[in-house]
């Protein structure tokens, strides 16, 4: 009877067991052949075209493409290329929508979108809502948005139209800042918030609005607030918690700033006790600006993080002799503990608005006969710089487009050296200034490609004249003090897009173009480079000769980032945000009255056209081959 | 010509030379202009809104406002506040940039010196500052005139001739007066650009 009841038992844990195997079996096929596959690299072989600089991304840093654009600038080189080449230069004459979503805000978008596995992440500009957008569904209609809700007076400090530049994806996560100083983090799959981290006030100025990058367990953001005098950081937040690890200051004392032991700037210029204090007049260093709202890089292998500092304030030179650092430069920090390894500042003591925020592309590449590992900066001076990305050594300093403020950049001291007769002076116009305040380039990201060692670079062909007068620092208002005005510089023409060689610092070919070019730039395994214009074409060349292959006009300006992913049906797609705005498009966005050439800060005059050529907007365009 | 013609011809003369003076005036005596009760005012307030359910009902206009805006010295007052006080670091001379522009016909809260001082003293709910207890309300008046000066509203001879220093402006003189938003559907006139 016993014996009967154990072998009773033992054939029914036995059962027991086997269903558990057969269904535990059966899941593990399911999620298999239905559930979210971990993505996969399925980067076609990169031969780069004969004639190619030899310049190549890291592959620390630019890992085999695995069809995702998990952060805005794709890695952490910032290349933005895309290895697919599904889409190339023979049959991108065939590329056609294949969905579009309204933001259903019509202000500046200049956010990249995000994909990660079968999902599309957007931020869009205040109120800063976040979308995800089923890719796997016809349509892609949205999974569930986000809104963060804003303070409405937050649009009253954001100096330019307000934009924000994206968001960036680790670990499950969608990190994202929004204008009124939070730095939150969703959960992808629901949506759900898991942190919120409040970092500035609107009261004194600063705003939000660049993208987060995501490393090594970090989420470093930065602050706005250039024209309004705010005290400029980058604070690294810990991706689980959303706590400070920890803020590196712009201005002021060495421990706010943290520079210590390990700080060994390369030029001397820049070494010093201190100088974040000294090298500006009496306090004025707790407005001085240098704020963080570009782009950030990181070199795993280093682990150093790399980011470029804005302009001081005010703009009024006159009002803060001295160097001003640690503004318009560029910092490497330590992930870890955010120490500065080494500073350059490329223009001491600022006098245009030359804010220095661009991205680094990290690229390795032949610099006289030895390969070295550099950064290439297309600066807002003018200037494209190629750094040792080790050490801070600039290693050429070459202007790619039309410059009067600067005579060059001596390689020696590592100065740049100001044109005397272009230095503002109370009370004075100064006519000619070139480039502009919003510089030969502004925020708009360029991108590299491994197939031609080039970078693209998007950027403007403008000039200024400047007049300064005394600027009185109000707390949470404007502290500019110059009344400017800008114009076409020589040809006419008010934007370009430049192909660079960065090894032989030269121009390789450049399209110009009627309206600034305020939007980024993306390359493509399929030998092309996309971007977009002021009056809402989105345009795919060569990357080869810059010839133009394919355009599709979008309903608003584009100054967006361009991204192209893999789908979840394996075929390639090119997705860009339309919708007119930013400092440039404030023109349309926010209704200005050009018969003031000084509106937006000195674009009045120069788009005056603007609203006749394009109309406020915000709408998702993606795009792919007949399939 | 007789003398008696002269003469009251010097006398006409004199009297158009006289009534030219009062854009210039300033009171000296009493309470600062404008000083009292702008609270009083704001309870009672201007109307932002155009829309009253039924049949609207007239609001008498606010007596300073007149003594400020057809007054050169306020409005010029205005015009050093806007710079001062970094008005246009946000509205530029008038265009715009941050905060809308201020020469054009399109007044989100109201282009009369009543609504202009309003959101100056309240703040406007999308990144107006509230100036309350920052400037006085006299200030808040001068101001008020001037912002309307850059749309050529007040009459001629208190704009000022000149623009703002640098700018690559007009002066409020050599423009054409906007029209004003009306207050009824009858007074709309549409544009093309």
């Amino acid at each position: 009877m016993s014996s009967e009841r154990s072998w009773r038992v033992s054939h029914a844990v036995l059962a027991v067991v086997a269903i558990a195997i057969v269904a535990i079996g059966l899941i593990f096929l399911f999620t298999r052949l239905w559930g979210p596959r971990p993505p996969h690299t399925t980067e076609p072989p990169l031969r780069a075209y004969s004639g190619s600089t030899g310049a190549i991304a890291p592959r620390s840093a630019a890992p085999a493409d695995d069809g995702q654009w998990t952060m805005a600038a794709k890695n952490y080189a910032s290349t933005r290329f895309a290895a697919a080449n599904e889409i190339n230069t023979g049959n991108v004459g065939k590329l056609q929508v294949a969905f579009t979503f309204s933001t259903g805000i019509a202000k500046g978008q200049e956010a990249a979108p995000l994909v990660v596995g079968g999902t599309m992440y957007i931020v869009t500009p205040f109120p800063n809502i976040v979308y995800a957008l089923d890719l796997t569904r016809p349509g892609a209609p949205a999974k569930w948005s986000y809104r963060p809700k804003p303070l409405s007076a937050a649009q009253g400090v954001a100096c330019c139209d307000v934009v924000n530049r994206g968001a960036a994806y680790a670990d499950g996560r969608i990190f994202f800042n929004t204008l009124d100083n939070r730095t939150i983090a969703l959960d992808a799959n629901t949506g759900k918030e898991i942190w919120d981290t409040q970092l500035g006030s609107i009261e004194q100025g600063a705003t939000m609005t660049m993208a987060p990058l995501v490393a090594d367990g970090k989420v470093l953001v930065g602050n706005s607030g250039g024209e309004m005098g705010v005290r400029g950081w980058l604070v690294a937040l810990d991706a689980g918690s959303g706590k400070v690890a920890w803020k590196a200051y712009t201005t002021g004392p060495d421990k706010d700033v943290l520079i210590g032991a390990g700080y060994h700037p390369f030029y001397a210029m820049d070494r010093g006790h201190d100088l974040g204090v000294s090298s500006w007049p009496p306090e004025a260093w707790k407005q001085g600006g240098g704020n963080v709202w570009g782009w950030i890089s990181y070199d795993p292998e280093r682990r150093l993080v790399y980011y470029g500092t804005g302009n001081p304030g005010p703009w009024n030179s006159e009002q803060r002799p001295g160097d001003n650092k640690f503004t318009t430069g560029v910092f490497a920090r330590d992930i870890d503990t955010g120490a500065a390894r080494w500073f350059y500042q490329t223009t001491p003591h600022d006098l245009w608005d030359h804010d220095d925020i661009n991205e680094q592309i990290l690229l390795d590449m032949p610099v006289a006969g030895r390969m070295r590992q550099v950064m290439v900066r297309p600066g807002r001076n003018g200037y494209v710089y190629v750094i040792d990305r080790g050490t801070g050594q600039v290693l050429s300093a070459t202007p790619y487009g039309y410059v009067t403020a600067y005579k060059g950049v001596d390689l020696k001291t590592g100065r740049i050296i100001s044109n005397p007769a272009m230095e503002p002076k109370e009370g004075r116009v100064i006519r000619g200034i070139c480039p502009a305040a919003p510089g030969m380039k502004d925020w708009n990201p360029s991108a590299f490609s491994p197939l031609t060692g080039l970078v693209y670079i998007p950027h403007n062909n403008l000039c200024m004249d400047w007049g300064s007068f005394e600027a009185n620092y109000i707390a949470g208002t404007p502290y500019v003090g110059a009344d400017v005005k800008y114009y076409a510089g020589p040809g006419g023409n008010r934007g370009a897009v430049t192909a660079w060689d960065p090894v032989h610092a030269r121009p390789v070919w450049e399209i110009k173009e009627d309206l600034p070019v305020w939007s980024g730039a993306l390359t493509t395994g399929g030998g092309l480079m996309f971007y977009g214009t002021m009056d809402g074409w989105f345009k795919a060349v060569d990357q080869r000769s810059g010839k133009l292959l394919w355009q599709f006009k979008t309903g608003s300006g584009i100054i967006g980032q361009p991204i192209s992913y893999r789908g979840p049906d394996e075929h390639q797609y090119v997705a860009i945000l339309s919708g007119v705005g930013g400092w440039s498009g404030a023109v349309v966005s926010n209704d200005l009255d050009t018969r003031d050439a000084t509106a937006a800060v000195g674009w009045g005059g120069v788009m005056a056209d603007l609203p006749k050529k394009t109309t406020a907007g915000g709408t998702l365009y993606v795009f792919a081959l007949p399939h | 010509m007789s003398s008696r013609c002269r003469t009251s011809l010097l006398v006409l003369a004199a009297l158009a030379l006289l009534a030219g003076c009062d854009r210039e005036e300033r009171r000296s005596r009493g309470n600062p202009l404008g000083e009292a009760a702008l609270g009083e005012a704001a309870l009672g307030g201007p109307r932002v809104s155009t829309l009253q359910p039924g049949v609207p009902i007239a609001s008498p206009p606010d007596a300073r406002a007149a003594d400020f805006e057809e007054n050169a010295y306020a409005v010029s007052q205005g015009q050093q506040l806007f710079r001062q006080m970094n008005c246009s670091g946000c509205h530029a001379h008038g265009g715009g940039g941050m905060g809308p522009a201020l020469m054009d016909d399109r007044w989100r809260y109201g282009g009369t010196m009543e609504q202009i001082v309003a959101s100056i003293d309240q703040g406007r709910p999308n990144g107006m500052p509230s100036w309350r207890g920052k400037l006085t309300p006299q200030q808040m008046w001068q101001l008020a005139a001037y912002v309307r000066s850059l749309s050529a509203q007040p009459r001629q001879d208190v704009l000022s001739g000149r623009a703002e220093s640098e700018s690559a402006t007009e002066p409020p003189t050599l423009r054409s007066r906007e029209p004003m938003v009306p207050s009824s559907a009858a007074g709309v006139k549409g544009t093309t650009q």
